[in-house]
């Protein structure tokens, strides 16, 4: 087995969790309604949690400590897809975000359960099971939400036209994908897409929803090899800037 | 606590040591009954003990490590290794039968024991801890902490939180 490969792609998971849950961070105080606040709060929390197991398995082979690796590095050294460090924008923008990004988690964790790669396996077991409440909320806010009223439906759909070429950058191969796979650690992203896919757009057209063109999908990738949106870096500078005061400090 | 060798504590009496030690959010119940602990071995006059996360993102986890650790030094061990694991997975199938009566008397809706993969409809079930009524809807699948979500009974109007099943 590759560690070299099995590092690229734990990289490539923490990140997108570390990120992505410092965006649903930012909807504290700030919800809709206070359940939402709540939500987004609770799934920051559940993927932090799960950056930092992610970041251990990094630990176990080698790498440095969870804390230092999250907060450390700079921005060219993340592996994270674009589509996590977009702005938190407005409320029917995060929802589909989460839904489209968590769906696509479900799809990974899913083959991870059964990952040649026993440490990942069982996490991603484990985290394959707490990822159930995301989908429920983001499954059950997109169906109300996409047939409640035109002024909902359009902000979902605006949202939605936004989003979605963008997500594709979560299926971005790296150099490591074709080992990975051959070692069945994880199934090409391109089969991972099509699932992906293939499930998405038969939810979203049940949500009265027009699911738009994938376009030209290379235009997101570039994240997983340190290529990031304009994004990343302000997100950074603020995420690490109480760690960044004393990286020693005992807490 | 009457010090003894550790060579002396068998797996049975670390259990039965670490019953004392309860979980920081939900006070009534202890790690042992909630299914946290999931390994104890003694190795001459080593104690190890694996405990498991019940989420992944539980900020209660370093908390119940470090007391464990404390609970085992009070009993007088010296030698142990204190490990947080994922190498087996903690589901809410493990929390014992005492452990669910005390989380129902506590007010927090325990979860039924279920078998083979968790559905969406198991998610949405709920037993009232005040009327038993399991005429329940979901409100929210997040409450106060990664652990909980509330739901309201359609029978005593009580809305009430449970320990999400996982």
């Amino acid at each position: 087995m590759q560690t070299e490969a099995i590092k690229d792609l734990l990289y490539r998971l923490a990140d997108d969790k570390i990120i992505l849950g410092h965006r649903n961070s930012e909807w504290v105080g700030i919800g809709p309604v206070l359940e939402e606040d709540i939500a987004f709060a609770s799934m920051a929390q559940d993927e932090i949690g799960h950056a930092w197991s992610y970041f251990q398995l990094l630990e176990e082979l080698g790498e440095t400590d969870p804390d230092t690796n999250a907060f450390m590095r700079p921005a060219e050294e993340y592996h994270c897809c674009h589509l996590v460090e977009y702005p938190i924008g407005d409320y029917a923008f995060s929802l589909v975000r989460h839904y489209l990004f968590d769906m696509a988690d479900k799809v990974r964790l899913k083959h991870l359960s059964e990952s040649s790669y026993k440490p990942l396996a069982e996490l991603a077991y484990k985290i394959a099971r707490e990822e159930k409440y995301h989908q429920m909320h983001a499954r059950v806010f997109l169906e109300q939400l996409g047939k409640a009223s035109q002024e909902s439906n359009q902000k979902l759909q605006t949202a939605l036209n936004e989003v979605y070429p963008i997500a594709f950058g979560i299926f971005e191969p790296t150099v490591f994908s074709e080992v990975l796979a051959a070692e069945r650690v994880q199934p090409l992203e391109d089969t991972l897409m099509k699932e992906w896919r293939m499930e998405v757009e038969s939810f979203l057209r049940n949500c009265g929803l027009i699911v738009p063109p994938a376009g030209e999908v290379v235009e997101h990738f570039g994240g997983r090899t340190g290529h990031h949106t304009q994004w990343l870096s302000p997100l950074l500078a603020e995420m690490t800037e109480v760690f960044a005061i004393d990286p020693h400090a005992k807490w | 606590m009457v010090r003894k060798p550790e060579s002396m504590y068998t797996k049975e009496e670390i259990f039965t040591l670490l019953e004392k030690v309860k979980d920081p959010e939900i006070p009534v119940i202890s790690l042992v009954q909630l299914g946290v602990v999931k390994d104890v071995r003694v190795e001459g006059e080593k104690v190890f003990v694996e405990i498991v996360p019940t989420f992944a993102g539980c900020p209660a986890i370093e908390m119940m490590k470090n007391d464990v650790v404390k609970t085992l030094e009070e009993a007088g061990i010296r030698e142990m290794e204190v490990k947080i694991s994922y190498r087996q997975s903690w589901t809410t199938n493990q929390i014992s039968t005492k452990g669910r009566q005390l989380l129902k008397d506590f007010g927090l809706s325990p979860p039924r024991p279920f078998e083979g993969e968790l559905t969406m409809e198991e998610l949405k079930y709920a037993q009232c801890p005040k009327c038993n009524s399991t005429n329940t809807r979901l409100l929210s699948t997040f409450g106060p902490t990664a652990c909980r979500a509330i739901h309201h009974c359609n029978d005593c109007h009580e809305t009430f939180e449970q320990m999400k099943p996982l």
